[in-house]
Formats: C-alpha cells, structure tokens, sequence
C-alpha cells in the first residue's frame, strides 16, 4: 500500500488553527451563556481539514456555483462550523461574539438564510445526510465534479431517516459524497453504547454498501490520509468513521455526556482558555 | 399426535384453501393486493395453523401469541386465515373493502377481531412488534410476537430504527419474517432500492438471521423451530418468495400488486389452484 | 405535591407527577428518545428503571413502540420535545395510536417557542393544530405546577391518547395545591364582563398581566384558562363570551388551528363575535431570548392589551 505523504507544515498549520477554532468556540459559548461545546470540540480537526485543506470553496463567493458543500448534520455542533467560516473568511471574526444574541445572524442552530457559507438548517437530527444525498445527485445531474462532504452524530445515526440515505446513495453510486461519523460515543442521556449501542459500525455501513475507512478523529494525518483515499472512484459513496473525544481538549470536558449543551461558569472558561494556551500545536 | 409429515401435508392442503379465498374476495371488492397475498400465503398458514397459540373466541386473550402484518396491504391473507381459524366466519370474507365492513382495505385494530394493530403505511409494523415484546417481557408473559414485513418496507428507516433497537432489549420473544419476492411497485427491487447484501446487514444489526425459500413448508416450519429457540437476540428470517405464488399468470409480475382478477381471471386460477393440490393430494 | 416555588417549569411538574404516577399504577410505562434530563422523565427512570425504556435518536420508532406497549396493558407514556413527537412521529401517532385508540400519552416538553434561542428547528408552533384535527384525541397545555400535576394525573386516569404539552422555562405558580382541575372544563380565573381573554399554557400569565393593564385602564376582563383545547369547554367559553361579546385568543403557536381556530369555529357556528388572536401571524419565529420573542412576535401583554383595544373601538 502506497504511504500517502504530507508536508509536515501543513499538519503544523492545521493544528495550529485547530486551536484557534478551539478557542473560537470557547469563547463564542462563554459570551452567548449558552451552546454545544461537546460535539463542537470534537468535530474540529474534521471541519478544519475540509475547510482548510480539502474543499473547494470561495469565501468571497459563497454561492460560487462549482464549490464543494458541506452539511453539518449533527446541527448542534454549529459553534464550531461557525468558527471554521469566519476564520477561512466567510464573515468576520468578530461577528463570532454575537452568537445567540438576539438579531444575530449567527442563531444557535444553523439558519442558513442568515450564514454566509451555511448550506443547510440543520438542528433536527437526521435530516442533513437527505439534503446531502439530494445535492451530490445534483452535482452528478450537472456533470459537476464538486463534491459534497457531511458531518454526522453518532446518536444521530439511531435516526431511521439516516438509513433511508444510505441505502439511496449506495444504490446511486454516488462516490462524490464524503460523510464522517464523529463518533464520541456521547449523546445527550448518556454514553451511545448505553443508550442504543450503534455498533458493529463499521459492518453496518459497509453492508448499506459504502466504502468504510476507521480513523482516529483527531489525527489530521489520519484525516488528510483517508480524504485522500475518498478521490478514487469506488462507485461508493465514503464513510469516515473518525473515533473522537467529546469536550477534546478540555480535560474537564474530554467524554463527558454532561458537556453536550452547557455554558462554562467563570472558573471553567479561565481553565478552558488555559489549557488551550499551553497546547503546543502538531 | 401428528408426523411432521403430517403437518407439512395439512399445512399444504391448508394453504390451497386459503389462497382460493384470498383470490374470491379480492374479486368480490373488485381491489386489493392479490400478489403479495399470495407471496405469503405459506408462511401465515404455517403460523395461524400451527405455531400461533391464540384463541379465536378470545381475540383479546392476555396470552396470546401476536401477530402483526407489517406490510398490511397484503391483509385479504390475513383475514383469510383469520376466517379460517374462526375469528369471524368464512362467508365475512367477500365483504372486502366495503362500507359499513369490519374488514377494511388495510388493517385496522379496531375494527377486525384478531388483528392486533393497524398497518399500511409500512414501516411500523415491526417498531409496534417491539412494543409488545417489550410489554410481555416486563409482565413474564412467555408469548411471542411475530411480524411479517415486505421487502420494499426495508426501505423505510423506521424499520432500522426498531432493528437497532430491539438487540438492546434481548428481544428474544420477536421474530420477523420478510417476504423477499423482490418486487415493488416500481419495478424489482433491485432497481428501485437494491437490499443485498441483506442477511450482513442484519447480521450488523445483531439480529439472528436465516434465509429460506418461502415456500416450502419443512423450511418455514425448521426456521421458525430455529427462531423459537434463540436466547438472546431477535430473530429474522429472510423468506425467498415469489409474488403471486400459485397462479401462473401473477407469478413474478409486477401488474399483479394491487389488482383485482376479473371473473374469467378468478375462474383460471381457482382451478389452476385446484389442480395443483388435486396433484399434491395424489402424491 | 406541593412546591414552595413562585415560578417552576411546567415539565418540571411533570417529571415529578410521572413519579407518583409510577407509584400507584405498576402497569405504567415511560418511553424517551434521548433527552430524559430535558423531558425530565430521568426521575421515572432512577425510581423505576424496570419501567423505563430508552429509544436514542429514534423518535418514530418510540411512538410506534408505544403502540405496540398499550396493546399489551400498559399506561404508556412517552416523551420527547414538542416539535419531533408532532412532526417526525406523526404517522404512527395518528395512524396507530389516535385511529387505534390506544392508551398512550404523549408528554412533550418545549411547546410553543419555550426552546427560544434553540431556534425554530426546536420550536413546536403548529403542533396544537396537527394534534386537534385528529379524532379521538385529547390535547392539553396546563399554565402552572399545580394544574400540570393535576392534569397529568388525570391524563393517566382516562383509557384513550392524549397529548400534554409543557413549557420549557419556569412560569408562575397560579395555582394551590387545594384547586380542582378536569380534564375538558376551563377555569375562570379572572370575571370581567368587558371582553373575554382565553390563553393556556405558558401564556395564561401574560393574559393575567394583561388584564390588570386593562383595569388601569377601566376595561374588565374574564380571564379564563383554556388547558383542554381539546375536547373545548363550549359552555363555559360561550357563557362569557354571551356578556363580554368580544373575544381574544392567546397562545404560544400559530394563530390558525390551535385555540383561535378552535375557538373561531365554535363562535362562527354558535355565537359570531368580534375577536382577535394573539400567536404567531403565520410566520416562523426565530432564535431569541423568550421575552424578547414575545415582544417581538407581538404575543406579549402589550399586543393583548392593544388587541383589546382594537376590538373596543
């Protein structure tokens, strides 16, 4: 098997914007006093090796019509999509500080009439991956090669309606659709293997008929690797199952369920901050 | 006591009658789902005949086996056997469809002694067998629920959603049956929705899984023997079936889904039917 | 039950009447779909964790379920938020639980647009209306603690689906422990005789707020809490609405086909009055603090105010 081989800089860069999306998020939730720091955390590395490295996207154009798309499915997790738009460019930075405010454009769950670079209004689970399906059937329709790229929960995937998506874009052959499975085995009443185990994960998707790929979510390597691997033409539509860390980074958050939707007191946003200060990036 | 060869005989010999009268009442309605009735005509004989432990003078028996026909627009089978067994009488039948009718187009709990939920929309039939395994469970009652679901049904999420879910529970006690006759509305179910590779896909779903011809009577009987005995997981039984099974022109064909037989149609096959277990019988 | 608070979610009250319920009735059931601490049917769970069944994301699957459980004699309640249990389990809620008249409950939190800044992919405004239309099924929204204990209770009592809708915030405690509450009959809560103000659920405060800005202004008004949209309490509502002859609708939902609707089909048959309704102008909400939704979608005291007003001229 041919070692795919990147630059060490770019996985220098990558992780260095991760903390800069990490603390993006910190400090959006702490000002709002309220949000989804857990699947925002976790989701990270995932969002910044799309957006940073992978996708092609305008963010001076951001109805470009040959762009890639990204649907954040699990719609929870829209600090952190937030951030990855305002760092790549899309809207500014500072505009991050209005999140949840009242009138803001950047509403608690994704309303993408207001986001510039949103694709979709995510928030009810289950849903994105349709709206996915339908869009690379679309890109295919136009003999487009743009892709589209979708972030799943793993609670999420307990949802029927996500079934229903898999075995449509399997049978559609649709190898320009790339999903992730952030698999933190956190959902909201407690761990997914408590809840609804999801498992044999990897045999599921591989018997709806996808092109299954395990990594660990929080290693770009591993990230920019399996993308890479999506670029051949299987004649399957990609899963990534990415095992990741609810709450990654912040030790009082790493796989804690409670950390699905709460606003940090004062102590918890100066250690948050503080941890994030004395990690050294890649 | 019986033989098992007795049984699969009595079985076969059953399975004629019922689907004559499956046959009759669509034609009496002038509509219905002769196809897929006919596709699982067998393996509702086998459970109505043998397996299910149900009182038909006690529709509501607290311990009773249930039965749910997930893919409820095959029900003129259902009813057939219902008939048969005594729920309500036989001459019932042809009032199909009618107004003022107890047996209605699709399933309906309240209204037809012996069904024990409403089906139609598919896709629910095996989430609302979940619940009643469940219920049983918690009052130690040691009856099982069976579900019959189409293939085209699997199509529907909300049927992975109760796949997923009753492996959690141990739901030992619920056995579903699919009617793999690969046909939908649309076409084969190949082309509209390919399924394969179905037994993996249950098996990732921690089902128990076996794949039968389903039409053959030893096999459904060894099966559902099988199911009944697993421990600690549901069971699924992939049913290779052939819609429209036992008459000759609706075999495999599409048209025949949800159409009724005129009455030269009617006359073909209930003599095709007949001659058939004339031959059976003879053997 | 009693609380000694002066404000306290209505699903709080629920969590807790779900709890005696488990106590006097070992055949009832509680079903969730993964937001227990939010529904807060946790506390069933961590006394009767037999009883207790755990859906994850699957709603569909839950309510079919729940089906399948009144069948074999169960009380079975399920919860989850407003929004999903009305919109994404909406089949088997209607075709097997309503048009099989089974013994389901389904105990939804974050009515109306309680789920405020979560937006409105979280927000339930035309859940009143789907819920009503269905034969056979009886929809309530209880203002306050005590009427929600009560309700719910009741809810148990009676053998058919009903459906419970309860707020996400804290509202007033209106209520005492000693007051009587029935499934289907309103309760005067205020007499006027200017103009009738019919409000539930989170809103049946504001309507009392309204009311004491309507006096200070000389304007008297019944304020009557209308928790049963479902079967309606024509009598009562018409026997205001006979001496007040003006009406106003208050609710956290669509101003078509919840209690406007209601309330304009029984008047429009039986007694045609002048009314207004306060609720969404068929428009979604948005995220937003609540409050300042309220002022925003003109839903709080100063539009029923302005509304009363209107009908005055």
């Amino acid at each position: 098997m041919d070692e795919i081989i990147f630059e060490g800089k770019l996985i220098q860069d990558l992780s260095k914007t991760c903390l800069r999306i990490r603390r993006d998020i910190i400090e959006m939730i702490k000002v709002a006093g309220s949000g989804h720091p857990g699947g925002s955390l976790s989701a990270t590395e995932i969002l910044t090796c799309l957006y940073f490295h992978t996708m092609r996207i305008r963010p001076d154009q951001p109805e470009w019509k040959d762009r890639d798309r990204f649907i954040l499915s699990k719609g929870h997790a829209a600090p952190a999509l937030y951030a990855i738009l305002a760092e790549r460019g899309f809207f500014p930075v500072e505009e991050l500080w209005t999140f949840s405010a009242p009138d803001t454009r950047l509403q608690k769950h994704i309303d993408m009439r207001l986001v510039p670079g949103a694709e979709l209004s995510t928030g009810s689970l289950g849903q994105g991956f349709s709206v996915a399906i339908g869009m690379a059937l679309a890109n295919r329709m136009d003999s487009k090669d743009s892709r589209v790229f979708v972030l799943l929960g793993d609670g999420e995937i307990q949802e029927g309606q996500i079934w229903e998506a898999a075995m449509t874009a399997s049978h559609q052959k649709l190898d320009n659709l790339v999903a992730f499975l952030d698999y933190n085995n956190c959902q909201v009443d407690g761990y997914v293997d408590d809840i609804c185990s999801i498992e044999p994960i990897f045999q599921k998707w591989e018997s709806f008929g996808w092109h299954v790929q395990e990594i660990d979510g929080h290693d770009i390597y591993q990230i920019l690797s399996a993308l890479q691997k999506t670029k051949s033409n299987f004649g399957k539509p990609h899963m990534i199952i990415a095992n990741t860390i609810k709450g990654k980074s912040i030790s009082f958050m790493e796989n804690r369920p409670e950390w699905h939707a709460r606003a940090l007191d004062e102590n918890e946003y100066q250690q948050a901050i503080n941890e994030l200060s004395n990690i050294e990036p890649y | 006591m019986e033989s098992r060869e007795q049984l699969i005989n009595r079985l076969q010999i059953k399975s004629y009658q019922i689907r004559k009268n499956i046959l009759t009442m669509i034609h009496a309605a002038k509509s219905g789902h002769p196809g897929g009735s006919l596709s699982i005509t067998d393996i509702l004989v086998a459970l109505y005949f043998h397996f299910l432990d149900i009182d038909p003078i006690n529709p509501n028996w607290k311990y009773r086996d249930r039965f749910i026909l997930s893919k409820g627009h095959s029900c003129p089978a259902w009813y057939a056997c219902l008939a048969d067994r005594g729920f309500f009488p036989v001459e019932e039948l042809i009032t199909l469809r009618e107004i003022d009718g107890r047996l209605q187009g699709h399933p309906a709990m309240t209204k037809t002694p012996g069904v024990d939920m409403t089906s139609g929309p598919l896709g629910m039939g095996l989430s609302a067998g979940l619940g009643m395994a469940l219920g049983l469970k918690l009052d130690g009652i040691n009856s099982r629920v069976y579900v019959v679901l189409g293939d085209g049904e699997l199509n529907e999420g909300m049927v992975w959603e109760a796949a997923m879910c009753a492996p959690k529970y141990k739901l030992n006690n619920l056995i579903a049956i699919i009617d793999y006759n690969n046909l939908q509305l649309d076409g084969n179910c190949d082309e509209v929705m390919p399924l394969e590779p179905l037994k993996t896909k249950w098996e990732a779903f921690n089902w128990s899984v076996q794949e039968i011809n389903g039409h053959d009577m030893e096999a459904i009987l060894d099966a559902i023997d099988t199911a009944q005995k697993e421990k600690g997981k549901p069971s699924v039984i992939i049913a290779h079936t052939v819609k429209g099974k036992g008459v000759s022109f609706m075999e495999d064909e599409c048209d025949w889904h949800g159409k009724a037989p005129n009455d030269q149609q009617l006359l073909d096959a209930i003599n095709e039917i007949e001659s058939h277990k004339v031959q059976e019988i003879s053997l | 039950m009693i609380t000694n608070a002066k404000a306290i979610a209505t699903r709080d009250a629920y969590g807790e009447a779900l709890v005696t319920l488990g106590d006097l009735y070992p055949n009832l059931v509680v079903l969730e779909a993964d937001i227990s601490k939010s529904t807060r049917t946790n506390k069933f769970a961590k006394e009767f964790p037999d009883r207790f069944f755990q859906f994850g994301v699957a709603e569909g699957n839950m309510m079919a379920a729940a089906a399948g459980l009144a069948t074999t004699g169960k009380i079975t309640f399920l919860s989850t938020y407003a929004v999903f249990a009305s919109m994404r389990a909406m089949e088997p809620l209607r075709t097997l639980i309503a048009y099989g008249e089974l013994n389901v409950k389904i105990a939804v939190s974050h009515g109306g647009f309680t789920p405020a800044n979560d937006g409105v992919t979280h927000q339930a405004t035309e859940d009143l209306a789907m819920l009503r239309v269905l034969p056979g099924m009886t929809v309530i929204m209880p203002a306050d603690y005590y009427s929600t204990v009560a309700l719910v209770t009741a809810a148990a009592e009676i053998d058919g689906p009903v459906y419970l809708r309860f707020t996400r915030d804290p509202v007033p405690v209106l209520y005492k422990p000693e007051n009587e509450f029935q499934i289907g009959k309103g309760i005067v809560i205020r007499k006027g005789g200017d103009v009738t103000l019919l409000a539930n659920g989170d809103m049946l405060h504001i309507a009392l707020e309204a009311s004491e800005q309507l006096e200070s202004k000389g304007i008297q008004a019944d304020v009557i809490d209308i928790h049963t949209i479902k079967p309606l309490d024509t009598d009562l509502i018409l026997d205001s609405v006979a001496r007040t002859r003006r009406v106003v609708t208050i609710e956290d939902h669509q101003i078509s086909g919840g209690l406007g609707g209601a309330v304009s089909e029984l008047l429009c048959e039986s007694l045609p009055t002048p009314m207004r309704r306060i609720g969404l102008q068929n428009t979604f909400a948005e995220s937003g603090q609540y409050n300042l939704l309220l002022r925003k979608y003109q839903m709080d005291s100063i539009s029923i105010v302005n509304a009363v007003f209107d009908l005055m001229k």
